[in-house]
């Protein structure tokens, strides 16, 4: 279909709020941040423009390529195992009854009303050794001695995962609800057990839905920066940790700004690189 | 017993009887249409032969083999789905060659599977296309060809035609037919098409309400409908209620040579459109009143108005009598190609 395009104010008038919107609260300050980390900086909190890259060749040390690296060893890890955890669960109640699946996917929405602060310190709790789980082991007769698993990466990952989860089911429910459910009937009669047919038939299936999920999940917990600290030790502390540091309580904002450009840009690099093997994939 | 053998099937959901106490069986090599309205059990009966459903109660057996309980991926058949179900991740070549490669075939040996299978259903070279990119009536092609691919004991199609136009399924049918016997392979189609039955069968098993009403060849079922509703879903009919009446029995309030079974006193006649004869009024015919005329250039159809019951009569162009909407006209039923119908 063939559109006329627009003329006048009248018409273009719906764009013109969200685009005023993006503009405003999106392009402005990101540009303002890409200036600054060109900026340089003076003693005691301050900034004066330049255009200075000092910024960025500081960030070039070990030390932040370390902290970079894990970020992103992170994130991926909690993308992976999201992705894991996601992907039989809504498979499973995208194919039970209509009121099961509301009440499921209730209990699963009803945690993105939890703060940020509040599963981290529930979390901590669950994961210690006074009051935590392994007092139920060691109960039940599977553990010797209470044992603290907090801090630790896999209490980061743990608190990380159960964050992002909510959000792969919401983008994994809608394609698996549509998924034809003929199609593993299809692979059964053609000789495939039902395990075999989820990973030959399902999962190629709902390929795009999956790599979207992974995408989503990975950037959602690269800017996660307070959970790595109420769960985590100052050696799994994400690069975001250190942004909000030299931003908030070194003052150094040029240098702050630079590593959050950086971020952006690395994170971006890795989405293109996943929808590249996507597309590889599917041809 | 060699074959495809059913005893006492059922399957309830909940209080409802989906297929109620069904015997059936299929000889190796035959093809079986299950027809019926919707919502009559034929697929369900279809999708527990397929062993995607589990009877509630009977036994399902294959060559003597009991395969109630057996799961689907171990039962070796060809299934069409009535949304084809063809896997939109895969080309045609990779769709077909599924079953191939579950089962640990060689690259070489699933190519020239492909290849075979793909002339058999006249695709030949097709198989590095994109499923998206075909016809309806190829899609259906490349649905048989995979569901044949493993020679399988059993071919099972669930409203297979239906997604076609009407044109292309006609053609289809006769496809089908001819590659099944081509194949001799036992075939069960679920249809709600009785052309499509006919046209296809071997065997045709009348369905309603979870029962079977009638199971025999096209012919019988059409010249010798079990009971009233078979003669009404298989093609067209008229159902006269008759009566007996002292010695003799009435049709339409006139003595009739038809005869009644012993016992009975009312029964319904069942008389094809093309077996009734319109005649100049007589005192021995029952009369009617030609209410409307539908010529369709092949046939003419007449409505007739015989004391207030409908009867319709068919006649080809040529030995069309020369009537018109008002006349008055007298029927003259042939006994030997009518069937008195009890129930």
């Amino acid at each position: 279909m063939r559109r006329e395009p627009a003329h006048g104010l009248a018409q273009h008038l719906p764009v013109i709020f969200p685009g005023l919107m993006l503009t405003v609260f999106f392009i402005v300050p990101f540009g303002t941040m890409v200036l600054v980390s060109f900026f340089r900086r003076q003693q005691g909190g301050f900034y004066v423009p330049d255009f200075v890259l000092a910024n960025y060749a500081r960030f070039l040390t070990p030390f932040f390529g370390n902290v970079l690296a894990f970020s992103l060893y992170l994130a991926i890890a909690v993308a992976v195992v999201s992705l894991i955890v996601a992907v039989p669960f809504t498979y499973l109640i995208a194919r039970s009854r209509r009121q099961t699946q509301v009440i499921w996917l209730v209990a699963l929405l009803s945690i993105l009303s939890l703060s940020e602060v509040i599963i981290g310190f529930a979390w901590s709790t669950l994961l210690s050794r006074t009051a935590g789980i392994t007092n139920l082991l060691v109960r039940v007769g599977l553990m010797d001695a209470p044992k603290a698993l907090v801090p630790g990466f896999g209490a980061v990952l743990t608190g990380m995962v159960y964050q992002a989860m909510p959000y792969a089911v919401l983008v994994l429910y809608p394609s698996m609800v549509r998924l034809d459910p003929t199609l593993t009937e299809a692979a059964r009669t053609l000789g495939a057990s039902p395990l075999k047919a989820f990973f030959t038939v399902v999962l190629p299936a709902l390929r795009t839905t999956l790599i979207a999920t992974l995408i989503m999940a990975f950037i959602f917990a690269l800017g996660s920066y307070l959970l790595p600290q109420i769960l985590g030790r100052p050696s799994h502390w994400t690069l975001s940790v250190l942004i909000t540091d030299q931003a908030l309580y070194q003052s150094n904002m040029p240098f702050a700004a630079a590593m959050a450009v950086f971020l952006v840009l690395v994170s971006l690099a890795l989405v293109t690189l996943t929808m590249f093997v996507g597309k590889k994939l599917e041809a | 017993m060699s074959g495809l053998v059913l005893k006492g099937v059922s399957r309830e959901f909940g209080p409802v009887k989906a297929v109620n106490d069904v015997d059936l069986e299929v000889p190796n090599g035959r093809f079986v249409c299950l027809l019926g309205p919707s919502g009559c059990g034929k697929t369900t009966l279809l999708r527990m032969i397929a062993g995607l459903d589990v009877p509630t109660a009977g036994s399902i057996s294959i060559d003597g083999e009991d395969i109630t309980r057996l799961p689907t991926h171990k039962r070796n058949l060809g299934m069409v789905f009535q949304s084809l179900a063809l896997f939109p991740h895969l080309t045609v070549g990779g769709n077909i060659a599924y079953a191939l490669r579950i089962r640990g075939l060689s690259r070489e040996e699933q190519a020239h599977r492909v290849e075979e299978l793909l002339a058999l259903v006249h695709l030949p070279g097709y198989a590095d296309r994109a499923v998206s990119k075909l016809s309806g009536g190829q899609r259906q092609r490349v649905a048989i060809a995979r569901a044949l691919a493993v020679s399988p004991r059993l071919f099972l199609l669930d409203e297979p035609l239906s997604a076609l136009d009407a044109k292309l399924r006609e053609a289809m049918q006769v496809e089908l037919r001819q590659l099944q016997q081509q194949l001799g392979i036992t075939t069960i189609v679920v249809t709600h098409d009785q052309r499509e039955a006919m046209t296809m069968a071997d065997t045709v098993i009348v369905m309603q309400g979870g029962e079977i009403r009638q199971a025999a060849s096209p012919v019988e079922i059409y010249r010798k409908p079990a009971d009233t509703f078979v003669a009404d879903f298989i093609g067209s009919t008229n159902l006269i209620d008759i009566a007996r009446d002292g010695d003799h029995v009435t049709l339409l309030g006139r003595q009739t040579s038809v005869a009644m079974p012993y016992g009975v006193s009312k029964a319904t006649l069942s008389v094809r459109p093309e077996d009734v004869e319109l005649t100049a009024p007589t005192e021995d015919l029952p009369e009617a009143k030609i209410t409307f005329v539908r010529d369709l250039g092949g046939a003419i159809e007449f409505f007739l108005d015989a004391g207030g019951t409908q009867v319709i009569a068919v006649t080809s162009p040529r030995a069309r009598p020369e009537v018109a909407i008002g006349d008055r006209v007298g029927l003259r039923l042939d006994p030997a190609r009518s069937v008195v119908l009890t129930r």
